[in-house]
């Protein structure tokens, strides 16, 4: 059936109202707690949905109308990449390695973000919400689509993003975003659009996108800075469904204040751990730099966050505890986290190198309390490791935290040389946590964490060898678990020695001279 | 609401589609102070910051839907306000 078109244009007010609320329909021969049967079981108390506001008022015919339009412009710069050997115009071949951590890393996030709006979006008894949450899960089946498809330009070329998916799944840093996303989709609806909305849009992709889209536009990378684009124009509105959904719930009734609460302690925490990777692709790994992570950290977090829990002040929400640790942990993050990956480099999907005499500088300059002091010279010992023909590489691969599942390196807030331990004991079982905030998690929900699977530790308990056979003669456990992660020599190790380098080089010397 | 007045912003894809939107902008908020980054301007303001339809247009010489505002959104900060004549972003409510 056609909608008839009226000549008289109607107010967005009123096209909102009938295109979105006067698409939903009360039940008359199933009870509506019967059709909606997950939006109350933690505990959250709506009294009237119809309180609940859209800010943008996008109706569907809108939407399709601009998500078209965001396609084309993408599409055509896309081929014009492709078309143009856009790859060879990168300011250098090391940032080949942040296309490889987002597609890795991020990419199937917005899958998973996809599956689960689209669960919500079904629960949800507002009609409201319901259709905001439908459009946001086709955006975010969009940006996997459109972050496969530009970056299948790169696959072409480069190593360690053919089995991302895989990847995705199996390898140990890889668990760090995939669990967060794991947890947020196994709690219930609002649970869910908390983590999601409030920890992962409005904290995390403002920390990811902008400075990672800004360092692709800034490093010569089109495609990603074209699809980045792309999908943080929906994310501006997926933040504020977020936040409606946040405030909503603390006007509908005062009871679910201490729920709230607990969910932003909780998703700000998961949401900084994460951003882990990010504060390292920043530092380290953009050739070209635009800002650093604590610069980022400034203007997103401080500025951009502190706003809104002033905001959140006037129903009694507080700044979660955690961010008085992750202000301490702020000059030594990204730090800890290159280290980890220079020593892990036998188990990544991209190649790792030691920051030059130019970029230490930088890092001293950005980070004048905590680089020169205490990873200037861990930097230089191996630089001369190196020199010598003995690289330093870790022989084990670490001991995760059972939540954020990131290895525990991280030290004692306020004492950088003293590493934190925490565990606890549940069911005559030891657990070990990277902090007190991940142990907290963990125990108000320990019949979940349990079920952790640990890369490093499932490899221990013999589950990552595939098809091969453990009491054979020759079984070399290593070999096995290399080819059950699908993880080729190429795919990891030091950039200098990869071939990645190396073909750039020569494609990009071809393409700036005449064959002889 | 607390003595720290809180910033609201606006990010928006610097480029031909929107070079009117930000001088609409600028006209409009005098307060607001634009910072271009790569590929993207971040447009900042203490309390509130409008984007005026009626503006825009004069800027670019047609008329404008102020939805179309968000095909070149990177981001924004504070609670919207959005009608057919402006957009508000803004923390006071
Ligand atoms: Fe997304
Ligand atoms: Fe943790």
């Amino acid at each position: 059936m056609d909608i008839a078109v009226t000549k008289k244009k109607l107010g967005l007010k009123e096209r909102y109202a009938l295109m979105t609320r006067g698409l939903g329909w009360e039940p008359t021969y199933q009870s509506v707690d019967d059709v909606f049967p997950m939006d109350s079981f933690e505990g959250i108390k709506i009294h009237d949905w119809d309180a609940w506001e859209d800010p943008f008022r996008l109706t569907m015919d809108a939407y399709w109308k601009y998500q078209a339009e965001k396609e084309r412009k993408l599409y055509a710069i896309l081929d014009a990449f492709a078309q143009g050997n856009g790859h060879l115009t990168l300011s250098d071949a090391r940032y080949i390695n942040t296309v490889k951590l987002f597609i890795n890393g991020l990419a199937p996030l917005e899958y998973m973000s996809h599956r689960g709006f689209a669960h919500i979006g079904r629960q949800f008894r507002g009609v409201g919400p319901r259709v905001a949450c439908m459009m946001q899960s086709l955006d975010e089946m969009r940006h996997a689509q459109t972050q496969v498809h530009a970056i299948s330009n790169y696959n072409r070329y480069y190593d360690g993003m053919a089995n991302f998916r895989h990847h995705h799944t199996y390898l140990p840093y890889l668990q760090v975003p995939r669990s967060f996303f794991e947890d947020a989709a196994s709690g219930g609806p609002f649970e869910f659009i908390t983590a999601i909305g409030f920890a992962f849009e409005y904290v995390l992709t403002n920390l990811v996108f902008v400075p990672f889209i800004s360092g692709a536009a800034y490093n010569g990378d089109m495609g990603a800075m074209t699809f980045g684009f792309s999908a943080q124009s929906d994310e501006a509105r997926h933040m504020t469904l977020g936040l409606e959904v946040i405030k909503f719930m603390l006007e509908q009734d005062p009871d679910n204040l201490p729920i709230v609460q607990k969910w932003l302690n909780k998703w700000t925490w998961r949401g900084v751990r994460v951003l882990t990777l990010v504060a390292m692709m920043q530092d380290y790994m953009l050739p070209k730099r635009v800002m650093s992570w604590a610069e980022a950290w400034e203007i997103y977090f401080e500025e951009n966050c502190g706003a809104l829990f002033r905001d959140l002040a006037r129903y009694g929400i507080v700044m979660p505890p955690c961010v008085e640790q992750v202000r301490k942990e702020r000059d030594h993050l990204s730090h800890m986290a290159w280290c980890q990956f220079y020593q892990a480099r036998g188990t990544n999907n991209f190649h790792v190198w030691l920051p030059s005499k130019e970029d230490m500088d930088w890092l001293s300059a950005k980070y004048p309390e905590t680089f020169d002091q205490y990873y200037r010279p861990r930097f230089e010992y191996w630089a001369k490791m190196e020199e010598e023909g003995t690289p330093f590489e870790a022989a084990t691969p670490p001991q995760q935290c059972q939540v954020c599942q990131i290895p525990t390196i991280f030290p004692v807030a306020g004492d950088p040389l003293t590493r934190a331990e925490h565990s606890c004991t549940h069911d005559g079982e030891r657990f070990h946590f990277c902090s007190q905030w991940c142990q907290e998690i963990f125990e108000d929900e320990p019949e979940k964490y349990v079920q952790a699977k640990l890369g490093a530790h499932e490899l221990y308990k013999g589950n990552l060898f595939g098809d091969a056979d453990p009491t054979a003669e020759d079984f070399d456990p290593m070999a096995a678990a290399m080819a059950f992660l699908k993880l080729t020599p190429e795919d990891s190790g030091l950039h200098s020695d990869s071939r990645d380098a190396a073909n750039f080089d020569l494609w990009r010397g071809l393409a700036k001279a005449n064959e002889a | 609401m607390s003595e720290v007045k809180s910033t609201v912003f606006l990010c928006l894809q610097a480029n031909d589609e929107t070079r009117g939107v930000i001088e609409a902008i600028e006209r409009d908020n005098e307060h607001a102070s634009f910072d271009y980054q790569p590929g993207m301007v971040r447009i900042t303001a203490p309390g509130t910051l409008t984007v005026r339809r009626e503006t825009v247009e004069e800027e670019v010489g047609r008329e404008f839907d102020l939805q179309e505002l968000h095909i070149n959104m990177i981001s924004l900060s504070g609670h919207v306000d959005e009608d057919d004549d402006a957009l508000v972003l803004s923390w006071d409510r």
